[in-house]
């Protein structure tokens, strides 16, 4: 039997598969595809403390091997998230990781004191590229980032993971800015701001002029930057960019990460994380593995 | 548990220029109005939506128009081979709604394939009015033909019945006072048009809707219209929709 179970800041996951927020919305659609309890924790879609519409559509274009996104965090609000999506998921014997996003300092403390421990986990969101206010803007300056993640922090009753952009020149400086605030875990990346264009009609594909790429063509950029992020701190990582396999699960993890998250594959195959999560296990058991942690920062570095 | 399928292609024709009609082996009932997600193959990330054109016990026919890098792929596949295949998904055409007197189908272009599975779960009293741009165009006639009691052409040029858009050949139908509900599928300006008919003569409508889509079961938010100012899924919400919930306002 091979030990998949990973902590996260105190947390324990049985495995180290997560979903990344966004893209799994908060699980009922899912659901029927499969038993939730396979995952290790289920990060629901970003929550602000009033309902947003979001953006305009077309909200999605298809790119070489990824797609851009401009959703723009619609959602519900935290009180229809509080009283439907949290008793729903608690059915399921899995993590909850809470993606708060809110448009200011103050609203993100808000949530996080509201949400108290009803889930298990905060995430952070400083790294939306689609939003006007908040998201990207926290998420680009560390002094931003010190003080947010130092904010929310004292509002929360569980640990915080702060969602780092890799829309940035040394995303290192970003995390020891989030270290600095308190931050108890780190996940990256969030999306690589992008755009795209057509040629016939000059007018660009998505309605918000440009949006977040994700999928494998960003896995690279993703897999260097946990393994930097890794380097300068000892924050336990949830890496996350274009996995599509188990194979790059594990490549996540030899780069530094404790656990990953899946986020586009579920767009394109609903049962993606339990068969990632199948491979995965394939992998470690050809490799004769037996425990998981054999491999977090196990990179052989030149 | 839902599941993906891999479909075995049974058939496989050219109807006109680049439209493409396929049927497969399907382990699944669907309802007239539901769609597929399909996976087209290597290079393609995404899946695409086509909605059903009709569908049996155990097979399932879906017709696409080759546009794009996903639906060029698709149209690769040939006889024998296996495509995967999420659905059926979303929601069908409320048929319960279709009244005591004559019901009416309208599709312009691509959007008349979801419409040749419903008239035939209408009833022998439906009627079609199937707008193309040209006569060289004109596809399905003859099917539409078999399952409806009349079919009523229109084409932008005149090149083929009447001359002029799928609307002008409503208003006209309407005059008899006759038709109990319409259902329409086709481009935004159509179903516009389509929606402000039906409803200032006070008859009941849906619309099957279109948007560029992501995960098809409700998961990603991306393939949204406006319904009573907000945005819903077309995925989940419909496709299809009663036009009063519909807003074409931007």
């Amino acid at each position: 039997m091979i030990n998949l179970e990973v902590d996260i800041a105190g947390v324990k996951l049985k495995n180290p598969i997560i979903t990344a927020s966004g893209t799994f919305a908060n699980g009922r659609e899912i659901s029927e595809y499969y038993d939730l309890c396979e995952l290790g924790a289920v990060c629901v879609k970003a929550i602000t403390l009033e309902p947003r519409r979001g953006n305009k559509p077309p909200r999605i274009a298809e790119t070489p091997s990824g797609i851009l996104n401009s959703v723009g965090l619609q959602n519900a609000g935290l009180a229809y998230f509080m009283k439907y999506e949290i008793p729903f998921l608690r059915k399921y014997d899995t993590k909850i990781i809470a993606n708060i996003s809110g448009c200011t300092i103050e609203e993100n403390c808000e949530i996080a004191k509201r949400l108290g421990n009803l889930v298990d986990l905060i995430e952070l969101n400083v790294s939306c590229p689609n939003v006007k206010e908040g998201g990207v803007a926290f998420g680009t300056n560390p002094k931003i980032t010190k003080e947010i993640t130092k904010r929310v922090k004292e509002n929360c009753a569980v640990p915080l993971i702060v969602k780092l952009s890799p829309n940035v020149t040394d995303i290192k400086e970003i995390a020891k800015a989030a270290e600095e605030g308190g931050a108890d875990a780190l996940s990256l990346i969030n999306t690589i701001l992008g755009m795209q264009i057509d040629v016939n009609t000059r007018r660009p594909t998505l309605a918000n002029n440009t949006g977040g790429l994700s999928g494998p063509a960003v896995k690279p950029v993703a897999v260097r930057m946990a393994w930097e992020v890794s380097s300068i701190t000892d924050l336990p990582i949830i890496g996350m960019g274009g996995i599509m396999s188990g194979e790059d699960v594990a490549e996540f993890m030899l780069a530094g990460a404790t656990a990953v998250a899946v986020g586009t594959a579920n767009l394109v195959n609903p049962t993606a994380c339990v068969d990632i999560k199948k491979e995965f296990i394939n992998y470690l058991d050809e490799n004769n593995i037996d425990d998981v942690h054999e491999i977090i920062k196990a990179v052989k570095i030149f | 548990m839902k599941k993906t399928h891999m479909c075995k292609l049974i058939s496989k024709k050219t109807l006109a220029g680049d439209v493409i009609d396929m049927k497969v082996q399907f382990p699944e009932e669907s309802k007239p109005g539901q769609f597929i997600h399909v996976s087209c193959g290597d290079g393609v990330l995404l899946r695409r939506p086509i909605s059903i054109c009709d569908a049996g016990a155990d097979w399932l026919r879906f017709t696409f128009a080759v546009r794009g890098k996903g639906t060029k792929k698709l149209a690769q596949y040939n006889t024998g081979d296996f495509l995967n295949i999420l659905g059926p998904l979303g929601n069908g055409f409320s048929i319960d709604k279709k009244g005591d007197k004559t019901p009416l189908v309208i599709g312009g272009g691509i959007g008349i394939f979801p419409l040749l599975y419903l008239s035939k779960s209408l009833g022998a009293k439906t009627e079609a009015i199937l707008g193309f741009r040209t006569k060289d165009l004109v596809i399905m006639e003859d099917e539409f033909k078999g399952t409806c009691a009349r079919v009523h052409i229109a084409t932008d040029d005149g090149s083929y019945g009447h001359k002029g858009f799928v609307t002008d050949v409503l208003k006209e139908r309407l005059a008899k006072g006759d038709i109990s509900s319409i259902y329409a599928c086709g481009p935004s300006s159509m179903m516009a048009a389509v929606k402000k008919i039906a409803e200032d003569e006070n008859i009941y409508c849906q619309l099957s809707l279109e948007e560029r889509m992501g995960c098809g079961i409700g998961i990603c938010a991306v393939c949204v219209c406006k319904s009573k100012g907000e945005y819903v899924k077309v995925c989940q919400n419909g496709p299809t929709f009663d036009s009063k919930e519909v807003d074409f306002d931007d």
